[in-house]
């Protein structure tokens, strides 16, 4: 067994610099790498650029970077539950690239899987494909999109173990497997760290080899960002 | 004039048995809510999961269950969780049977704009672009007309588009319309709608063969 886990999240983040392109997983706040984040915040780094899905809320997520004005550019699909965020792209303090959201899933896939670049259909005839190689298929279009480049990826998981084995839970899996190893290095968070054997082989999610830093986080706040309820009946 | 319960109730009428079937944000949320309830169908959500259920009880929501829009969901026996890559991988590789999305704008040769009001609206596209550039079957739920009353049927969308020539039909508080050979053909009307209603709300071609029956919802 090779041993990923660190101690803190202090020693998880350690070689994280000012300009660099760092990936963070989660899909709105569900399964986002909450205490990397604040790490990420107490640490100051500057003009990072961070590939996301989305940009947190105003105060939670990574709103919290964004208010903090250490974002130079943001790639997310969808940027729109925060005022701060968008303040700061009208007026030119932020850069945004908007992607479609399989494509931007595909993107870290094809980052950790070691493929330069792929075609999808999506964006095609809109802005998205300008300036982009695009090819027919079999009559239909399609337009050729890169693998990211990152630095450092966080991710949050469920459980892990040392060996950096993780499993999710519901929908926070979302993109976190996909960031796994398309980074130089991937920091996973972990609710619950387990002795390394207590996890089954066969519902594994994503193998420790995508991983090289595990560690417990310290806390999970896992905000809700749209409670919805149905009346009982 | 249907209201957004009756938009959504007429789609439900496009939902078969044995549908994959994506809903979007707003009107084709509410889709759900008026399915047959003889027929076997299972509902995708694009963050990642298959077989979504209905929101849960007071005290029972999970924050790591939730659906496109962000809210609390639950899930129905059988249903999976997957990776965001794979939940395209189905919309992608056509493996949904039915797109049902909102939209700004669609145009008379199926063009969509629901992302992005160039200067004041700029959310992104999310799943939208990878929806409507991937799906065989797309239905548009929206107005027929905007807050200013304009017509959303143009000839040619003027905001920035989502995906070209992909919609096929749109079903509006005022109409059922099919897109082909770049016209909007008028299939039904809505109760107490009149054809001369739907010409004067509708810019882009509108193609209209016989009596228009009204529908039956």
């Amino acid at each position: 067994m090779i041993n990923k886990k660190v101690n803190n999240v202090e020693a998880a983040l350690v070689g994280v610099k000012s300009d660099m392109t760092l990936m963070l997983g989660g899909f709105g706040l569900c399964g986002i790498p909450e205490n990397s984040i604040a790490e990420l915040v107490r640490l100051g780094v500057k003009n990072v650029t961070c590939i996301s899905n989305n940009a947190g809320v105003d105060d939670f997520g990574l709103g919290l970077l964004l208010q903090n004005k250490q974002i130079k550019k943001m790639i997310s699909s969808y940027v729109g539950e925060n005022d701060e965020f968008e303040r700061q792209m009208l007026s030119g303090e932020l850069e945004v690239e908007l992607t479609p959201q399989g494509t931007l899933a595909e993107k870290c896939r094809a980052a950790q899987a070691g493929f330069p670049a792929f075609y999808t259909p999506a964006g095609y005839g809109t802005e998205v494909a300008e300036g982009k190689e695009t090819r027919d298929f079999d009559g239909k279009m399609f337009v050729l999109e890169s693998a990211y480049k990152a630095d450092f990826a966080f991710v949050k998981a469920w459980k892990g173990d040392a060996a950096g084995n993780l499993v999710f839970k519901g929908t926070a899996r979302n993109f976190n497997p996909l960031m796994c190893g398309a980074a130089t290095i991937t920091v996973a968070e972990v609710e619950e760290l387990v002795s390394v054997g207590e996890l089954d082989p066969n519902q594994i999610h994503t193998p420790g080899i995508f991983v090289q830093r595990i560690f417990q986080g310290e806390k999970f706040e896992k905000r809700i960002e749209q409670k919805t309820v149905r009346q009982s009946s | 004039m249907l209201d957004k319960n009756g938009i959504a109730k007429r789609i439900a009428k496009e939902v078969q048995n044995g549908y994959y079937v994506n809903l979007g944000i707003g009107i084709p949320t509410l889709v759900a809510n008026f399915v047959r309830d003889d027929i076997e169908v299972e509902f995708q959500s694009e963050n990642g999961v298959l077989g979504m259920g209905p929101f849960p009880f007071e005290g029972q929501e999970d924050a790591d269950i939730i659906n496109a829009g962000k809210q609390t969901i639950t899930t129905m026996p059988g249903a999976s969780f997957f990776d965001s890559a794979t939940s395209f991988s189905m919309i992608r590789g056509k493996h949904v049977h039915l797109t049902i999305l909102g939209a700004m704008e669609v145009s008379e040769n199926g063009d969509i704009a629901n992302w992005k009001i160039p200067g004041k609206m700029v959310k992104g596209m999310g799943g939208a672009m990878d929806l409507v550039a991937s799906a065989d079957n797309i239905i548009v739920a929206m107005m027929h007309t905007n807050k200013r009353g304009e017509s959303k049927l143009l000839k040619r969308c003027s905001l920035p588009l989502t995906g070209v020539g992909c919609v096929t039909k749109v079903v509006t508080n005022m109409a059922v319309l099919e897109i082909k050979n770049n016209q909007f053909y008028l299939i039904e009307r809505a109760p107490g709608v009149s054809v001369e209603e739907i010409q004067n709300a509708t810019e882009g071609t509108l193609f209209i063969e016989g009596e228009i029956p009204e529908m039956n919802i």
